[in-house]
């Protein structure tokens, strides 16, 4: 099996409850797939069980591999091992995704500078910082220079997410689990990171997995979706089929809803 | 970080003045204090004048009721405060600081349990712990009272590095160094150490400020240094004898306790407003 992401059976329980049940989803080297559905539909916590970071008193079961390594069950140091190589995340809320008290460049130093050391060549000094600079620069940040030695709070939403995106980066991860990336963003901006995230994706063979509840952004990103309703993934296909002819009530009650939506603007207009 | 509100409608000069007084008062403490590794007015043990003698310009807190200099007795004081203080809060800090992330990593289970058992010691004045502390030791002798105060102030810190702790584990940011393969240990050391600073150093500043007060009070009831170690506590309790005639000997030592403590809140607000990198260059 070559997929980079094979989830079977994803069962995860807290207290008795049934947040997922019986997921499957498979995810190929450089393939793109969506996960839509509403808050609290279980998109969140898929990816943090795909990193086997699910909070304490979440039970996951079945299987979820990752680069051929099953994930559930396995030690801290076997994940330790996977996170960052097989996959990395990049957060909704750009604000609390990035530590407060550390300046932009030393964040994105510090995954850099710790891959580097797994891969036996380690980073130090101005071969850091030029990296450091390399990727700021990737990520179409402006100034980098300048911004290296900013705090977060010191620059806006839209180059903060991209600061994460950076940081995500620095690891080289084979797959890129976008949650909800561009929801706390402005219109604008949201195009821009969209954009940005399909060349990253490109231009590092990266598979991504990306979460969202907004079916126009996530099928704008993606070329296969799974649509996912408290806990169960009731649709999935290509982009395509899925908006063109949706099978089940649900995706169609989406799909009607942002179209209401779409006419209510066009209205006003 | 929450800002009190009566501090954050200070102006930036208001600000600024506390981290100037604070580092006058706390530096004049010091300064008095390394001064005395060197050089004092009298010997500490001398009768250098008649007993209970008035200021001047000979002995300039006046004598105390053997007719030891006071000054002396004050300026070395400072040194004694300074000493268990620094030490004291430093104990407190480490001990505190490890239960804290440890509760804070712990299972649920665990969690609670040391939780609970940290709000039991919380319920015991720290004086008390202190006391008990001196008391199931050989004898009072000025590392006791360190050791004692030190662990009588680690619940507390425990507590707050706790709650700090959990609320930074809780941020994206941490999950995110979690993605990239970071272990437990490296979090600890950068992200979740820098994060708890700023809440915990205040606490800190404050604790030592309250270590100073109860060093002073164990001294006064016996438990501190033994004479001729001249801690301010102990040197209160010798004027109560005589406040009436000869008050100079209470009020001295008074102010001098009341200025370090005072100082050492001041400093350590001036410092935080300082150091916090979300509250400059706006």
């Amino acid at each position: 099996m070559s997929a980079l992401l094979a989830i079977e059976d994803l069962s995860v329980e807290a207290g008795g409850r049934r947040l997922i049940s019986d997921l499957s989803l498979a995810i190929g080297p450089r393939e793109r797939v969506g996960l839509i559905g509403e808050s609290g539909s279980g998109k969140s916590l898929t990816a943090l069980a795909v990193s086997g970071l699910l909070p304490r008193g979440l039970l996951p079961h079945g299987s979820i591999r990752l680069a051929g390594r099953e994930v559930i069950g396995a030690a801290e140091r076997e994940l330790n091992a996977l996170r960052g190589s097989a996959v990395a995340i990049v957060f909704q809320e750009p604000l609390t995704a990035l530590d407060p008290l550390m300046t932009v460049g030393r964040q994105v130093a510090e995954p850099l500078a710790r891959r580097a050391k797994r891969d036996g060549a380690p980073l130090r000094g101005s071969a850091l910082a030029s990296a450091v600079l390399d990727l700021l620069r990737d990520v179409a940040l402006p100034d980098p220079a300048r911004l290296a030695h900013a705090f977060p709070h010191q620059i806006s939403g839209g180059q903060r997410q991209r600061v994460a995106i950076a940081m995500a980066l620095a690891c080289r991860p084979a797959l890129l689990i976008a949650d909800e990336p561009t929801t706390a963003l402005d219109v604008t901006t949201q195009a821009e990171i969209l954009q940005l995230l399909d060349r990253l994706a490109s231009e590092r063979d990266m598979a991504l997995l990306f979460i969202g509840h907004d079916l126009a952004v996530v099928a704008s990103a993606v070329d296969r979706v799974v649509v996912m309703r408290q806990g169960v993934a009731v649709e999935s296909g290509p982009v395509a089929t899925v908006l063109a002819a949706p099978s089940h009530d649900y995706t169609k009650g989406l799909l009607q809803a942002a179209r209401h939506f779409d006419d209510a603007i066009g209205r006003r207009l | 970080m929450t800002i009190p509100a009566d501090t954050a409608i200070l102006s930036r000069k208001a600000r600024s003045w506390t981290l100037v007084a604070g580092l006058a008062l706390v530096g004049l403490h010091l300064v008095v204090a390394l001064l005395t590794l060197v050089w004092t007015p009298f010997d500490p043990t001398e009768l250098a004048g008649r007993r209970l003698e008035a200021p001047s310009l000979l002995h300039l807190a006046g004598t105390d009721r053997l007719g030891r200099d006071l000054l002396t007795q004050i300026m070395i004081g400072s040194r004694i405060a300074l000493t268990v203080g620094t030490a004291a809060v430093a104990i407190g800090a480490v001990l505190g600081t490890t239960l804290g992330l440890l509760a804070a990593f712990a299972s649920n289970w665990l969690d609670d349990a040391l939780a609970a058992a940290l709000d039991i010691l919380i319920a015991f004045p720290t004086l008390l712990i202190a006391m008990l502390v001196v008391a199931a030791s050989d004898g009072a002798n000025l590392s006791t009272a360190i050791l004692a105060l030190g662990l009588g102030l680690s619940p507390i810190v425990a507590r707050l590095a706790r709650i700090l702790a959990k609320r930074v584990l809780l941020m994206d940011y941490i999950t995110a160094a979690r993605t990239s393969g970071t272990s437990w240990p490296a979090i600890v050391r950068i992200h979740v150490l820098p994060n708890i600073w700023p809440g915990l150093s205040v606490n800190l500043a404050l604790q030592f400020g309250l270590a100073v007060i109860a060093e002073a009070s164990l001294s006064y009831l016996g438990l501190g240094a033994p004479p001729p170690n001249a801690s301010w506590g102990r040197l209160l309790q010798e004027a109560q004898g005589t406040v009436f005639s000869a008050p100079i000997g209470a009020i001295t030592p008074g102010i001098a306790l009341v200025s370090l403590v005072i100082g050492i809140n001041l400093l350590a607000d001036g410092l935080r407003e300082r150091n916090d990198p979300a509250r400059s260059e706006r």
